[in-house]
């Protein structure tokens, strides 16, 4: 039995060397998405460009300019005389804020008057804008306090925020465990379901089966490389995650990768129960991409928080695997806690294990039909 | 025991009846053809006997054992060859072979003499991957893996389909060598010019089993005297002779046509029936007739 087992491996790996579309997904995608997200997709900015209006023009205010572009964050594009040329570097794409200093800024400031600035964004990309304005609005306060030294308002509440477990707010610390629950399956559920769903297409299902080959040989010679391959992969974006953009693995990193293989073993189970239902590779495709992807991208609190949804989509996304697995990487990466925290998690994995081998098992056909 | 037992077979796929009470039998070393055109359910049977499809009605056994309730043991003991080229064709003819050697629990070397005869013809292009093969050559490399755990009872559907005429002649003769060998080969084809390869055969269409006999027996079994008839002008020729009171049926045969009549009539008669004017060049002249005239007949009267 165990030579079989070993002949249909090796021919599962032919079949996934000589293939360049596979080995691209395999490989090729989890690199892309990474660094796709990493580099591009981001809600973090820098070198923004900012236009300034400054009516007051004296030592003051070019101090405040001196201030926001400090940072690093900010670029001064371009110094504007009036109100009128506002606009003109919205339409044109090249200004991303402005900010609108009054005549009296100076002697409002000093005099304890509330002294205004005025911040106006591109409100079309409202969370670019948001962002702007936020990281702006920390600026100029910032720039307050240091000009007098003792607050005005002794009563006054100052607020000192703290982002437990992500200080910085990098958006890596978020997508790099959104990454790879997707990634993981997509190559275990969808490659699984399409390789199935390919024996059935060019007839070898067929000779597969009038063969002594068990039905449950059949599926495991299929599925154990692909659950090889996709470990790898997790292994890989972890990897990235940690020397390109500095995701941490604060738990224990054997655990980690036990779950993931627990997580591996949940989309696998899930791409035979496809397959179970397609008879063509496309027919696989576009189950895996319409019911596993889709939601699972969207509605796994990967994007969109989950706390926001409305009710219905809310209950969808508790039976999505991916939503239990990006908690628990976030537990034991960012947080690194144990297993105790996110037992519940993992065991309703485990229980989707089992959901979905049962139902496999029932509608796997001995015969063709 | 007979390798292949059919009893009543029926089988519908929706509204359509694909087999309708089918029954014959196959004895070892036997080369048993089913002939008949395409959809006449030739697949559907062998699917049947493969244990790939279950039947609506009828019983059958493969080797002895039933083909509903003893599908491990079956699967175990055949051979099969599908329609359609379904080996992997990615993989190269070598690694093809050693796959499905090993499904079955057995190795290349262990039966290669059971291929030897055919895989020596494609052992030039072991390293080729099956995807790039020929025609024939895929024929022989798909026989080749259907035949390498030994099987009892083979079933090729359709092999010659898509071959060239010499590749044909070809594997009709590794077949013939194959049952000296004591397997059951159960073969479909559609071409009528190969039916005389057969030990027995099994007319089939519409799902109806026409008749089952040796060749030779068949071809007997027509009732009729038969001409074949030429002339410049076939097409009006062909819808005179079937005004003929002495025409039995006539029908287009490539360049000639065949005319079957109730009684014996002499090719002059035939000839001063005809006007000369019309078919300067007519040319008639008493044959025997061939399976696909006695295909014909039987279609004709079902």
């Amino acid at each position: 039995m165990i030579k079989v087992f070993r002949a249909f491996i090796q021919k599962e790996i032919y079949h996934i060397l000589r293939d360049r579309r596979t080995l691209l997904i395999l490989f090729g995608m989890p690199v892309a998405q990474v660094l796709i997200f990493g580099f591009a997709v981001t809600n973090e900015f820098k070198n923004a460009n900012i236009d300034i209006l400054d009516h007051a023009k004296d030592q003051t205010s070019s101090k405040l300019v001196r201030h926001m572009t400090s940072s690093g964050h900010f670029n001064v594009n371009r110094m504007l005389v009036s109100e009128k040329q506002v606009e003109e570097g919205f339409r044109s794409g090249k200004t991303d804020l402005v900010m609108v200093i009054p005549t009296d800024f100076s002697k409002d400031l000093y005099t304890y008057d509330p002294a205004q600035v005025q911040l106006i964004a591109d409100g079309s990309d409202p969370n670019m804008a948001n962002a702007l304005v936020q990281y702006a609005r920390v600026m100029i306060n910032d720039f307050q306090q240091q000009e007098y030294k003792e607050p005005a308002n002794p009563y006054q509440v100052n607020i000192e925020t703290r982002m437990l477990y992500n200080p910085l707010l990098e958006s890596a610390y978020n997508f790099i465990p959104g990454t790879i629950a997707l990634i993981l399956l997509i190559i275990s559920a969808m490659m699984t379901s399409l390789t199935i769903a390919r024996e059935k297409e060019q007839g070898t299902m067929e000779i597969l089966l009038v063969s002594p080959l068990p039905p449950l040989l059949i599926i495991l010679g299929k599925v154990a490389p692909y659950a090889i391959l996709s470990f790898i992969d997790a292994v890989l974006i972890l990897v990235m995650g940690y020397f390109i953009f500095g995701v941490p693995v604060t738990g224990s990193l054997v655990l980690l990768l036990c779950l993931c293989m627990v997580y591996v073993i949940t989309a696998l189970s899930l791409g035979t129960l496809i397959s179970t239902t397609s008879e063509t590779q496309q027919d696989a495709m576009m189950k895996s991409l319409i019911g596993l992807l889709m939601p699972s991208t969207l509605l796994s609190g990967f994007i969109f928080p989950l706390t926001s949804m409305p009710e219905v989509l809310q209950y969808i996304s508790h039976i999505i695997p991916a939503t239990y697995f990006i908690e628990i990487l976030k537990g034991i990466m960012l947080r690194g806690v144990g297993l105790e925290y996110i037992i519940f998690e993992v065991s309703v994995l485990l229980f989707m294990i089992v959901a979905f081998l049962t139902l496999t098992w029932k509608k796997f056909k001995i015969r063709l039909e | 025991m007979a390798a292949i037992e059919v009893n009543n077979i029926s089988r519908a796929y929706g509204q359509v009846q694909a087999l309708d009470a089918v029954s014959l039998s196959v004895e070892y070393g036997e080369l048993f053809g089913l002939i008949g055109p395409d959809g006449a359910g030739k697949s559907t049977l062998f699917r049947i006997l493969t244990t790939l499809l279950l039947a609506d009605k009828g019983q059958a056994t493969v080797a002895g054992h039933d083909v509903e309730k003893a599908y491990r043991q079956i699967r175990k003991q055949v051979g099969y060859m599908p329609g359609r080229f379904s080996l992997y064709q990615d993989l190269t003819v070598e690694e093809n072979l050693k796959f499905f050697a090993t499904i079955f629990n057995t190795t290349v070397e262990e039966n290669y003499n059971l291929i030897k005869d055919i895989y020596e013809q494609i052992e030039p292009f072991k390293k080729r991957p099956a995807g790039k093969l020929s025609g024939g050559m895929k024929q022989k490399l798909a026989l080749s893996c259907a035949l390498i755990h030994k099987p009892k009872v083979l079933f090729l559907d359709e092999p010659t389909t898509g071959v060239d005429a010499v590749s044909r002649q070809e594997f009709w003769d590794m077949l013939k060598s194959l049952k000296a060998k004591g397997i059951a080969i159960l073969v479909s084809t559609p071409y009528m010019d190969e039916a005389g390869m057969c030990d027995r055969i099994a007319l089939i269409q519409n799902g109806r089993i026409l008749q089952t006999d040796t060749p030779g027996k068949i071809v007997d079994s027509y009732p009729s005297p038969l001409y074949a008839i030429r002339s410049g002008n076939n097409y009006e020729l062909l819808k005179i002779l079937r005004d003929m009171d002495y025409t039995r049926s006539a029908l287009p045969f490539g360049e000639y046509l065949h005319l079957a009549t109730h009684a014996n009539v002499s090719i002059d008669e035939i000839i001063s029936s005809l006007d000369p004017a019309d078919y300067p060049d007519l040319e008639v002249r008493p044959i025997e007739p061939d399976i696909e005239d006695l295909f014909l007949e039987l279609s004709r009267e079902v």
